[in-house]
């Protein structure tokens, strides 16, 4: 026994207990997660949404899997054989692989053992979350191309041009939190958010205002205090990563029956789904890490272990929720409008910030300076995003155009 | 151990891709092949150590490049019968030549163990991962002894996309789009 530990190395096991760990949770949560969205919308829409299966329905989710499951296998005749089998499979691995680089807790202590709870530390982790980003428009695409059906094709390829245009300003979203953690690597960003704001020296001299800055010893330290700008870039641009509405062109009912999905059936629909909600919750769970704080939070004496990983899934399911509040709210954006948004609006302003960012954190700059040049930057990226788009003047209200026929 | 059993695979895979992309009748296919060769590298990569290169090489190459290249086969439609005429008259003889001259050139480096990169060797890969970590390393080699290569190619770049947004851009049809905007709303209103 020892001879074949020593021969593949207790570092294999670990990474492989944590892997199966990791991918049956993401399991677990999928079908939880579905659960909760159909429950919630119905709420919204003063519905009672699933409620025959199990307790409050939570096992709807499952039948419905296993329904899929013994589904048949349907291939329509023009579709290219390999890339359509490939793609199903190539929409949700990378989705998974991505949560190899997010933390859910501290490190645990199995005797001498130390186990982080993270799949990989690595110190590249935003880098590897982009690039499994960026591997995520494959499986869309190919669905798209290889079903030999005209609405997946442009399904396909709306999604081509959203996910390239939003995966720019994701990436650069992240940028300015590297900069203020000084770290690529997603545990040490988490451990610059521990404690609280703490020592804010801002107010000091002023004499009411003085004893809001002992106020601050009870907020914690988390980057989304100095960085909604980036948040709010991160989170819209993780939305329409994630072909979730008011993004979901690319499977627009209304216009493309199912968009790149339409000619799926069976467990190879089911794949898609996995990955669209499996990527919905790797968005929500980068969110936490990267700007509230990961599993930063009060840690009680008994089951000391357990609190992080309760953080970390509370603030995630809060994330989770705001997915799909979002839904349940906001109407589809028409074609250009989310060109307009991501390339006109959201590029530029991450820019803008990160310029911001680097001023700000620039050590050796007078204060003064300092707050001037944060001031004006802030205002003008705020004016930027809020001004609305010039060719809205030009387009015709439906009130006009009725009294104009009248007339 | 374990490791050198991933090293094995990922070359049989990588070296299988780029094989299989060479005989693929499909130009989607191809371009999945050179994907798929392109990922196995990045894991070769990462079983280096090298994990900025890695993670640079998946977001560059496979997220970017490649697919551009389905966005532009799947709207060109080229995807079902390649085109066999060549434009250029010696081409087949100019690549076996050129390829040619790179197995001599590879093979002579593998004989030889040139040092092609100069990087100092007293230090371990493995160590200066540690501390100050690949990023930080590879960022100090970049930007200093480096810099002059890096801010030229970047020079290189930028003129490239200068170059294209210049071919690319039809002036006529801008204009005429910026002109008729104005004029559906008076016709509107009127």
């Amino acid at each position: 026994m020892s001879a074949i530990l020593d021969f593949i190395g207790v570092g294999f096991i670990v990474a492989l207990v944590k892997a199966l760990v990791v991918f049956a949770a993401l399991l677990l949560t999928t079908i939880l997660v579905v659960w909760f969205e159909r429950k919630v919308i119905a709420d919204m829409q003063s519905r009672v949404g699933p409620s025959r299966w199990g307790p409050f329905g939570l096992l709807q989710t499952l039948a419905d899997g296993i329904k899929l499951f013994f589904k048949e296998d349907f291939r329509p005749q023009g579709a290219d054989k390999w890339a359509y089998a490939l793609a199903p499979v190539l929409a949700m691995v990378p989705a998974i692989l991505g949560f190899a680089v997010v933390p859910v807790g501290g490190v645990l202590g199995f005797g001498d053992t130390k186990v982080g709870l993270v799949g990989s530390d690595l110190n590249v982790g935003i880098l590897y979350f982009l690039a499994m980003g960026s591997l995520n428009v494959y499986g869309i695409v190919l669905a798209g191309w290889a079903s030999g059906s005209k609405y997946p094709l442009l399904g396909g390829i709306r999604s081509t041009a959203q996910l390239i245009s939003y995966e720019t300003s994701l990436g650069l979203s992240l940028v300015p939190i590297a900069l203020v953690a000084g770290s690529l690597s997603t545990v040490q960003i988490v451990q610059a958010q521990a404690g609280t704001v703490g020592n804010v020296t801002f107010f000091d001299g002023i004499p009411i205002l003085e004893q809001v800055s002992s106020l601050f010893k009870f907020i914690p330290n988390w980057f989304i205090w100095s960085q909604w700008p980036a948040f709010a870039i991160f989170f819209i641009s993780g939305i329409a990563e994630t072909n979730r509405a008011p993004f979901d062109l690319p499977e627009a009912e209304s216009e493309l029956v199912a968009g790149y999905h339409t000619e799926y059936s069976g467990i190879r629909f089911a794949l898609f789904f996995l990955g669209e909600y499996v990527h919905v919750v790797l968005i929500s769970a980068m969110a936490v890490t990267l700007f509230f704080g990961g599993w930063d939070g009060p840690i009680f004496p008994f089951l000391s272990w357990l609190w992080p990983l309760i953080w970390f899934t509370l603030k995630t399911i809060a994330f989770v929720y705001l997915f799909v509040w979002l839904r349940a709210t906001m109407p589809r954006l028409r074609y250009d409008r989310l060109m307009w948004l991501g390339w006109k609006r959201l590029i530029p302003a991450a820019l803008l910030w990160i310029m911001v960012t680097a001023v700000v954190n620039t050590a050796g700059i007078d204060r003064g300076v300092r707050l001037a040049v944060f001031g004006a930057l802030f205002l003008l990226v705020l004016g930027f995003v809020i001004r609305g788009d010039p060719r809205q003047k030009t387009a015709v209200s439906p009130q006009r155009r009725v009294s104009s026929g009248t007339a | 151990m374990i490791a050198l059993i991933i090293f094995g695979a990922v070359f049989v895979f990588a070296l299988g891709c780029s094989i299989a992309m060479l005989f693929a009748k499909n130009a989607v296919h191809t371009a999945l092949f050179l994907v798929g060769s392109q990922v196995a590298l990045a894991v070769a990569f990462l079983l280096q150590g090298a994990h900025f290169v890695a993670a640079v090489q998946i977001i560059i190459y496979a997220g970017a490049i490649m697919v551009l290249f389905l966005f532009v086969v799947m709207l060109l439609g080229v995807d079902r019968s390649e085109v066999l005429v060549e434009p250029l008259p010696a081409q087949r003889q100019l690549a076996l030549a050129l390829g040619a001259l790179l197995a001599a050139g590879i093979t002579y480096i593998a004989l030889t163990s040139v040092d092609l990169i100069g990087a100092d060797r007293t230090q371990d890969l493995a160590a200066i991962n540690r501390n100050p970590g690949n990023v930080l390393a590879v960022a100090r080699t970049l930007f200093s002894r480096y810099l002059l290569g890096f801010e030229a190619t970047s020079v290189l770049l930028v003129a490239a996309i200068v170059g294209v947004m210049v071919l690319a851009r039809r002036v006529d049809s801008v204009t005429a789009l910026g002109a008729e905007a104005p004029s559906s709303e008076e016709r509107e209103v009127a």
